[in-house]
């Protein structure tokens, strides 16, 4: 199963970073906004110009087509966007299951993209994800938009996936209650470096 | 049917009309009778000397010649195209794609025209070699920067769900297909749309042409109806070329949308 590397990997706001996530770790990551969380996963994601390398297992990012990357190490935005008028359209496969378990019914892959809530769209947005099959997880803020109850839903889920494909996952959260829930280790961004916080 | 020769006369009438909607527009305060007036001076000038320079080439038939005015027509219509964009490329590429779009659409059309259906002699003729490819660069010049102006607008508005389908793991081309579709048929309109009046909600330009200077209608028409053809290719060609060469500048070999290889102006 796979562990994600991070080589020296270098944003316009951050010095290079090396860290490595093993299978089925969740390394958590928080920082004032503006001071690079987003643009480090954007880097990993491939989908800025940057520094370094990472891989996944022994396979490096820049030795394989960029699509596949992506495919393998799934990116969640903070904000989700949406380019068809159905829901269904965005998927591959119609899991019912799985967006129940997030709390939306099984009729959503109907819906117009149009008419979803901020909040439908979040959750929707970890369904897509999913529904790539990654083999590793980024996520930028994936509860921010998300009361209590729907929080607890989406983190379930996530944690159910991580568990099922010991994937590794790297985890953007303001929450410091998430950040205990969910974190095997904490990273804080300051002064353009990432500092671990003691357990 | 003999062509009937216009006097100075003549197109001083025409012109005092023109002179006449300039000062009633001033007289109303409507604005744009300068523009008017300024507009009506350089078609008059541009007009007599396009008309004096052909006159001149006619005569000559010399093929360098030939040449030279049909690229100085090409660069001028590849300028044209980047003026009208929006948000146009960086660098050369700002120019270049328009201009090498039309290039490889309209020339080769006109030297296919030329070699194999008109058959001049020579085959440069340049009664026959200019005007063909005055309009269809003309027209080409108009689909190309609709199309790549739609382009560049929207991939620029809806950058997010490009990148949205990318980081799905989509390939760059198609992440920009629904874009890139539009942009096309933004370009084409216009000239389907002519096709399907042609003849019967206008009177086409080239025809009234050949009509006015004495030639059989039946002639004009099958002249029309192969240059309407020519422009529709030439079009489709340069458009084609323009939005596919334009779409693949917008990402870099990683896939990645490259929005500052625009400017905006």
């Amino acid at each position: 199963m796979p562990s994600l590397k991070l080589e020296a990997i270098t944003t316009s706001h951050l010095d290079p970073v090396d860290l490595l996530i093993s299978e089925g770790e969740t390394v958590v990551l928080h920082g004032q906004s503006g001071s690079g969380k987003s643009l480090l996963l954007r880097a990993i994601a491939d989908l800025d110009d940057h520094a370094g390398d990472a891989r996944l297992d022994e396979t490096s990012c820049s030795s394989m087509p960029a699509p596949e990357w992506r495919r393998q190490v799934g990116y969640l935005t903070a904000e989700t966007h949406w380019w068809a008028t159905l829901v269904g359209e965005h998927f591959h496969a119609i899991n019912s299951e799985l967006v129940t378990r997030l709390g939306l019914p099984a009729e959503v892959f109907e819906w117009e993209v149009s008419r979803l809530s901020t909040g439908e769209k979040q959750r929707l947005g970890i369904a897509r994800l999913l529904d790539n099959q990654p083999d590793a997880l980024l996520l930028d803020e994936p509860t921010a938009n998300l009361d209590t109850e729907h929080t607890n839903r989406a983190e379930a889920v996530i944690k159910a996936y991580q568990a099922e494909h010991r994937c590794p996952v790297l985890w953007v959260s303001h929450s410091p209650e998430q950040r205990r829930r969910v974190a095997d280790r904490i990273f804080r961004i300051e002064e353009r470096r990432l500092v671990q916080e003691p357990e | 049917m003999t062509l009937i020769s216009l006097t100075i006369t003549d197109l001083l009438i025409a012109a005092v009309l023109v002179l006449l909607v300039a000062l009633l527009s001033w007289r109303l305060y409507l604005g744009s009778a300068k523009q008017l007036l300024i507009a009506a001076t350089r078609s008059a000038i541009q007009l007599m000397l396009l008309g004096y320079v052909l006159h001149l080439l006619f005569e000559s038939n010399s093929l360098p010649f030939i040449a030279a005015l049909s690229l100085f027509m090409l660069s001028v219509a590849g300028y044209e195209v980047m003026a009208r964009q929006k948000q146009r490329f960086r660098g050369p590429w700002g120019y270049g794609i328009g201009a090498v779009s039309m290039f490889i659409s309209s020339f080769s059309i006109m030297l296919l025209t030329l070699l194999v259906i008109i058959q001049p002699d020579p085959w440069y003729k340049p009664q026959y070699a200019i005007p063909l490819l005055g309009m269809l660069l003309g027209n080409t010049m108009t689909g190309i920067a609709v199309g790549l102006d739609n382009l560049t607008r929207n991939a620029w508005e809806l950058r997010n769900q490009i990148e949205a389908r990318l980081i799905l793991g989509q390939r760059w081309s198609e992440a920009i297909a629904d874009i890139r579709k539009e942009a096309l048929r933004s370009g084409l309109i216009p000239i389907i749309n002519s096709m399907a009046a042609a003849g019967v909600v206008s009177l086409p330009g080239m025809m009234t042409g050949q009509i006015l200077a004495g030639s059989p209608p039946y002639e004009a028409a099958k002249y029309q109806l192969l240059i309407m053809y020519l422009i529709t290719a030439g079009t489709g060609f340069g458009s084609l070329a323009a939005v596919w060469l334009g779409s693949r500048h917008l990402f870099d070999d990683r896939h990645r949308l490259r929005l500052e290889r625009l400017k905006k102006r």
